[in-house]
């Protein structure tokens, strides 16, 4: 499924509702162009909602990496929420649980980043 | 994309060889693939998918790294079902690496960075993995799955 990612604010947090593939060409490059303008517009509290990511590889779980350290170091900060199976298992066998903070729902996820 | 399937040998072995360019369609075509021969081999869908998802990053590894994503260059896919596992095969034209080289993805200081889990994952998802210089020149991943009932329900689709 091809990938797409939809902003909203909530507050002063950026939910980006992710759907689809997030893997190596256009959905990795879609997921970083697409963190690198929130950014640029000074969102500096994004949280990234992949309930709906239905796959992801090694490049996917990189531009997640990524768009986390691009974040940090814009003295801003990137979370995620409502991991599906997917992204769940990938992240678990990667280690990445101890680097990102993870959210089961919307609203425990917005308040985590006051 | 050029699939050369063979009949089953005299040990019952079935073999499909496939030649793909070096293309980022290549990729998401060799899972799909697979994941089509592992479920025909009768594999259930949890293997299915960790199958489906090595040759990806097999695939991605040649890719990126073997052809430097230069078209010209092939990537050599091989599917090998046994009475007990699926062994695949993926060669690729590049100057070879050695698996010792591939650092840790799960080192501490190795947690952010953006590339180097595809290794990591195929480890993870196979029962078998190792890398080998083919003998044409280029790295030869070899890793297989074994089949939870070994005695396998149907072929594989040609």
């Amino acid at each position: 499924m091809r990938f797409r990612a939809t902003p909203r604010l909530s507050g002063k947090v950026l939910i980006v509702d992710m759907s689809g593939s997030l893997v190596l060409g256009e959905g990795s490059a879609a997921l970083r162009a697409a963190v690198r303008k929130y950014l640029d517009e000074g969102h500096r509290r994004i949280l990234l909602n992949l309930a709906l990511v239905d796959h992801l590889d090694s490049s996917g779980i990189g531009e997640l990496v990524s768009s986390y350290t691009a974040a940090k170091r814009a003295q801003g900060d990137l979370k995620l929420m409502k991991l599906s199976r997917a992204v769940d298992s990938a992240l678990l066998i990667t280690k990445l649980y101890t680097v990102f903070d993870i959210h089961t729902d919307e609203a425990t996820a917005v308040a985590s980043f006051t | 994309m050029t699939p050369s399937p063979n009949g089953p040998s005299n040990n019952g072995t079935q073999r499909i060889d496939i030649t793909l360019e070096s293309l980022l369609d290549s990729v998401s075509l060799a899972e799909e693939m697979c994941t089509r021969i592992a479920g025909a081999a009768g594999f259930d869908d949890d293997d299915c998918f960790k199958i489906g998802m090595s040759v990806r990053e097999g695939v991605i590894n040649a890719y990126n790294y073997g052809s430097r994503k230069q078209r010209e260059k092939k990537i050599f896919l091989s599917f090998e079902l046994t009475q007990d596992k699926l062994i695949i095969y993926v060669r690729d034209q590049g100057s070879g690496f050695c698996l010792q080289d591939v650092p840790d993805p799960l080192a501490d200081e190795n947690l952010l960075k953006s590339s180097g889990r595809g290794i990591f994952l195929m480890r993870s998802f196979m029962d078998e993995f190792c890398v080998q210089p083919a003998e044409e020149g280029g790295a030869e991943i070899i890793m297989s799955k074994r089949l939870r009932n070994a005695s396998r329900s149907a072929p594989p689709a040609a």
